[in-house]
């Protein structure tokens, strides 16, 4: 599948706000996955090291929540976890259904050590004074 | 989705969105943010671009999904016979390796752009970025985009495209769209193909095939047709000759569509996140 794409999209994205913070490395990343993505979390978790190396998430752990498969019926209205394929209202069986959730592929949240940074600017303002 | 309007906070995510903002700050020197962008920006952002293209020139795109050898060529071929007069087509064709499929195309008379991936198993909206730069789109009603014959990965890429069809055909058994949802969720019309075959095959019930789909939450039509001996490519033709009227109408009131898929999730992802920020509100 495309996972090395997906995981040299998340360094792009990663190294974007790392920059923007100051940053001196990457602690975590975590991602959220639903099946109907037609994202494998395993076979991200294996790609990853590959995009990652010799960049700033190098040595960032990368989380990978996987998201169920809901339903919201349109007809009785309630809400179903379900099979990627069997996305039927398990209420009262009706087929028009939408997706709540189970399709997403996000990159949710990141963790930056900016402690390197926050040296230099207590550095900077000790001696400052 | 988008970064923009917030659509990409869905009931899944939105217990991320905390009051009080995104940023949070841990006592161990560590910084955490919370972002919820999507993974496919790069693709989505120039597949919107190849969507302007399209609408700009009052152009319908359609990309025609299946596994290979599911007779995607056959049909092409067959509607460019039946469609030509009324309509300037064009084809973008994607495979592994040869031009053989844009060259039996262009024997209809028709400009076809071959796309070699080399080993890649889908298109993305880059490839066609630039195969759209080849064809002249302002002289043209019909852009068909061929994708790589896959039931697993063309389905996860946005081209730019309006409609999305999926052909299964009859020797490839009934029961594909459950074995395949992400691909055939993303259909806005099934074609079953090579009916011609039904009278051998004992095995195909093209019931059991659409409501399979149903079972996805799917509401596409589902046509049965054969390229080979002609039957129901009339009901297919003629709902090629309806989206075309549907597209130039968009395009004069300055609308677009995505694939209905896409569309879908876009509102309702705004929804949630409406819900979200409402529930923030109440309980601060």
């Amino acid at each position: 599948m495309h996972e090395l794409a997906i995981c040299q999209e998340i360094i792009i994205q990663v190294n974007a706000i790392a920059s923007e913070n100051q940053a001196s490395s990457i602690e975590s990343i975590t991602l959220q996955v639903g099946p109907l993505s037609g994202v494998e979390a395993p076979l991200l978790k294996q790609a990853f090291p590959f995009a990652a190396a010799q960049t700033v998430a190098e040595h960032a752990a990368l989380i990978i929540e996987e998201l169920p498969v809901i339903v919201e019926c349109k007809q009785c209205g309630s809400h179903s976890t379900v099979a990627t394929n069997k996305l039927i209202c398990a209420q009262c069986g009706d087929y028009h259904t939408r997706l709540v959730s189970g399709d997403e592929m996000l990159l949710a949240s990141v963790e930056l050590n900016r402690e390197h940074q926050a040296d230099k600017n207590q550095l900077a303002e000790a001696n400052h004074v | 989705m988008c970064d923009t309007c917030g659509c990409n906070i869905t009931s899944g995510n939105q217990h991320l969105i905390k009051p009080g903002g995104k940023l949070s700050l841990a006592n161990n020197g560590v910084t955490s943010i919370s972002v919820l962008k999507n993974l496919m920006n790069e693709n989505d952002h120039v597949a919107v671009h190849n969507r302007e293209h399209f609408d700009k020139n009052n152009v319908l795109a359609i990309n025609l999904m299946s596994s290979p050898g599911s007779g995607k060529t056959a049909l092409l071929e067959e509607t460019i016979q039946q469609l030509k007069e009324q309509f300037r087509i064009a084809v973008i064709e994607g495979d592994l390796e040869t031009e053989n499929d844009a060259e039996r195309i262009r024997q209809q008379g028709v400009p076809a752009i071959q796309i070699t991936t080399g080993s890649a198993c889908h298109l993305d909206a880059h490839m066609v970025h630039d195969a759209v730069h080849d064809l002249s789109l302002k002289d043209l009603d019909i852009v068909f985009i061929e994708n790589v014959g896959n039931l697993v990965c063309p389905a996860s890429f946005d081209l730019g495209q309006h409609l999305n069809v999926t052909l299964l055909s009859v020797t490839e058994g009934d029961d594909k769209p459950s074995k395949y949802p992400v691909m055939f969720r993303a259909a806005d019309l099934m074609l079953l193909t090579k009916t011609d075959l039904l009278a051998v095959l004992d095995d195909f019930d093209t019931n059991k095939a659409e409501q399979n789909l149903r079972q996805l939450a799917s509401d596409a039509p589902v046509i049965k047709l054969s390229s080979r001996n002609g039957d129901g490519l009339t009901h297919w033709v003629d709902w090629l000759k309806q989206q075309v009227e549907l597209q130039q109408a968009r395009v004069k009131n300055g609308e677009s569509l995505k694939p209905a898929i896409q569309k879908e999730g876009a509102q309702l992802h705004i929804e949630s996140s409406k819900n979200s920020l409402l529930q923030n509100h109440s309980h601060p």
